[in-house]
């Protein structure tokens, strides 16, 4: 099992009201940046890394960071160089990219060098998953949507090539062209760093992350949809001649742990106030219809079960309240004692060889974040590996996602050479 | 509808190895219709009006409606070569080519590659030109409905509005929609809705006569595209409809044909 720690770093303040620093409900393209607080941004910054660094003391395996542009729900306009940050200010655990979003960049060799400077830096610690993106960010690098999809399969061709191929070779595709393709950065795993794939709404991708054999992750969303979609991919690796087990399948969900019942119950509200991701179930904030809608994006008939919590008829406000996702497990806030069970639940039914607990989000504090860290480290995390043993749930650290097989060093698909 | 729509031949048509619909009507030398970036907008009063005088052609372009795609085009140039192959093989000449906000644009395309084809161009409310005042509307930040208000002045007051956009519109009509934004978008996302050496090819179409209407009131392209286009073409004639949006020939049928049929003469 690897157990990983996330929030999506909304720009928000300790003070925040119902919609965080902004005071204003967030539709996206409406919200101008003139309202943007540098100071704020820059104690939000240190203050969500702070927090990466105590989620590793804590003892979680995986540091998972996004990227959304243009959007004061999610910070991370420039995952990577957070991810830089951490790959030197943080020692053991993975640094999870959920994900760059290939299709948005007109140079992919851009990515190919970042990503293998952040696997040195962090000696081999790096996890690159691949996004396609929602509308906002082909709209804010003017990414072509009609060709998402094409540009996304090939930018992840190229990279791969450009990670595992000696150079220098020619790349000349529909999308992309380079004539000198010889970065000089190697990835520090070989052949290259694990990839997943996170997703809610495309069929395509995820019969695609089948077919490559890749971790899909589930962001958020209501369980038997979730399981539902994970069987698309578990038919298609059969069709490939494989079986996928945990660890091809990844979930996150909203998890705040706290001291009482009556405070998690509390903080956990929070999740839906704030400047928190209005794609994702359940959240607070209006989508812009005409970005849900921009054209082809993704496939309008081939998307998953799950699309229709994330992204189908919204333009309204919270599409499900905060009681119906407790009901629901897809957030699960409590004392650790009343927490575990439920997590145990859902580990059962979805059996994911990757969790990602989503926290410290929406309108909650850094003491709020702190506080759940600590009962994480403290009982919650020891508890979910026993869990994880007891079910056979492995992650793709354990058993390869492409073979099935145990992970040992003479048999790994990626190999960490030894730090001095 | 008008006793005259039933005799609109709607063909599927093997062309320029793609297939595509095709509707024509009418006798007379050939005026071939280019639809915008919403796709073929139905069988309009306008055409049933130009039919009477001319053989008008009025096709689906490749990727719209439920023409073909053809996964090479990347941007509009692209599909005016392909259009100029397609009537070739249809057999069309001495065509008078008339196209309507990006068939205008895919119109100007075609002609300036090959401008003796043409018997006369009409260019209506055409994107193609980036605006030195004012800026195209986005039309992929905004829904179909949305955008289709804007095209018009007054659109509760077009007797045709309704058809091209129902209050209600069917999943058919929508889905045809999102078909033609996908299209469009393949074609000119960036530079959203203009190339940047259109204007400098222009003067090519010294000699072909082009006619240039404008709504006085479009907030689609703003009128400066209009008066780029017309500076950049010799002899070219801009004229402005007063009181009228992007969309003169569904607002007013009667006069826009008559600009348009007084020109061809």
């Amino acid at each position: 099992m690897l157990i990983g720690h996330f929030t999506e770093r909304p720009y928000q303040d300790p003070e925040s009201g119902y919609f965080g620093a902004t005071g204003l409900p967030i539709k996206d393209l409406d919200l101008s940046n003139d309202i943007y607080d540098p100071v704020i941004g820059s104690k939000l910054y240190n203050r969500y890394l702070d927090e990466k660094i105590y989620a590793e003391e804590m003892g979680f395996d995986a540091l998972m960071l996004n990227e959304h542009h243009s959007t004061p729900f999610c910070m991370g306009g420039a995952m990577n160089v957070e991810a830089s940050i951490l790959a030197r200010i943080t020692n053991k655990a993975k640094i999870v990219l959920l994900g760059n979003i290939l299709p948005i960049w007109d140079d992919p060799l851009w990515l190919v060098e970042q990503l293998a400077m952040i696997d040195m830096i962090s000696k081999g610690r790096l996890v690159s998953g691949w996004v396609r993106g929602t509308g906002r960010e082909s709209v804010a690098h003017n990414a072509p949507p009609a060709y998402n999809w094409e540009r996304f399969q090939e930018a992840h061709d190229f990279i791969v090539k450009a990670w595992t191929e000696p150079g220098p070779f020619r790349w000349e595709g529909k999308h992309y062209q380079y004539r000198y393709v010889n970065p000089w950065v190697r990835p520090y795993q070989k052949p290259h760093p694990q990839i997943m794939l996170p997703g809610v709404v495309s069929k395509d991708s995820v019969m695609w992350a089948a077919r490559q054999r890749i971790p899909y992750v589930m962001l958020a969303n209501q369980l038997e949809p979730t399981r539902q979609s994970f069987q698309i991919y578990k038919d298609t690796a059969k069709e490939e001649g494989y079986e996928a087990g945990s660890q091809n399948f990844g979930y996150l969900w909203k998890v705040h742990v706290d001291e009482t019942e009556e405070l998690a119950d509390e903080v956990a509200r929070k999740f839906v106030q704030g400047p928190s991701n209005p794609f994702l179930a359940g959240n607070e904030g209006t989508a812009n219809p005409a970005l849900l809608k921009l054209p082809g994006l993704t496939s309008r008939s081939r998307v998953l079960p799950t699309q229709q919590a994330a992204t189908a008829n919204r333009g309204g406000q919270l599409s499900r309240s905060y009681e119906e996702q407790v009901e629901d497990y897809t957030i699960i806030a409590g004392t650790p004692k009343t927490v575990i069970p439920k997590i145990r639940h859902v580990l059962e039914y979805l059996r994911p060889g990757s969790v990602f607990f989503w926290d410290g989000d929406g309108a909650m504090t850094h003491d709020d974040q702190m506080r759940s860290l600590r009962l994480m480290g403290e009982e919650v995390i020891p508890a979910v590996r026993e869990i994880a043993d007891e079910l056979g749930l492995k992650s793709p650290f354990e058993v390869s996602p492409s073979t099935g097989e145990p992970i040992n060093q003479s048999t790994s698909d990626i190999v960490v050479p030894a730090a001095d | 509808m008008s006793q005259q729509t039933e005799k609109v031949t709607t063909n599927k048509l093997d062309v320029a190895g793609t297939s595509i619909t095709m509707r024509s009507s009418g006798e007379g030398q050939p005026l071939l219709v280019l639809h915008g970036e919403l796709g073929f907008p139905g069988w309009m009063k306008y055409h049933n009006i130009l039919s009477n005088e001319y053989k008008v052609y009025a096709p689906s372009h490749p990727g719209f409606d439920d023409s073909d795609r053809v996964d090479w085009m990347m941007e509009i140039r692209d599909l005016a070569g392909w259009y100029l192959e397609a009537i070739d093989d249809i057999g069309l000449d001495d065509i008078n080519l008339v196209g309507f906000s990006l068939g205008g644009w895919i119109a100007a395309e075609m002609a300036v590659m090959d401008p003796d084809k043409f018997r006369k161009l009409v260019l209506v409310a055409p994107t193609g030109i980036k605006p030195e005042k004012g800026e195209i509307y986005d039309i992929f930040l905004n829904l179909p409905a949305d955008y289709l208000k804007e095209a018009f002045n007054q659109s509760t007051s077009a007797e045709e509005y309704q058809s091209i956009c129902p209050d209600e519109p069917s999943p058919e009509k929508s889905e045809l929609w999102e078909v033609a934004r996908e299209q469009s978008c393949k074609l000119a996302w960036k530079p959203y809705m203009y190339n940047q050496t259109l204007n400098h090819l222009l003067h090519r179409l010294k000699s072909l006569e082009t006619f240039i209407i404008w709504g006085s009131e479009d907030n689609i392209v703003p009128i400066d595209s209009g008066r780029i286009y017309s500076e950049s073409i010799p002899g070219s004639v801009l004229d402005v409809m007063k009181g009228l949006g992007h969309r003169p020939e569904i607002e007013d049928p009667a006069e826009f044909t008559t600009r348009v049929l007084k020109f061809l003469k």
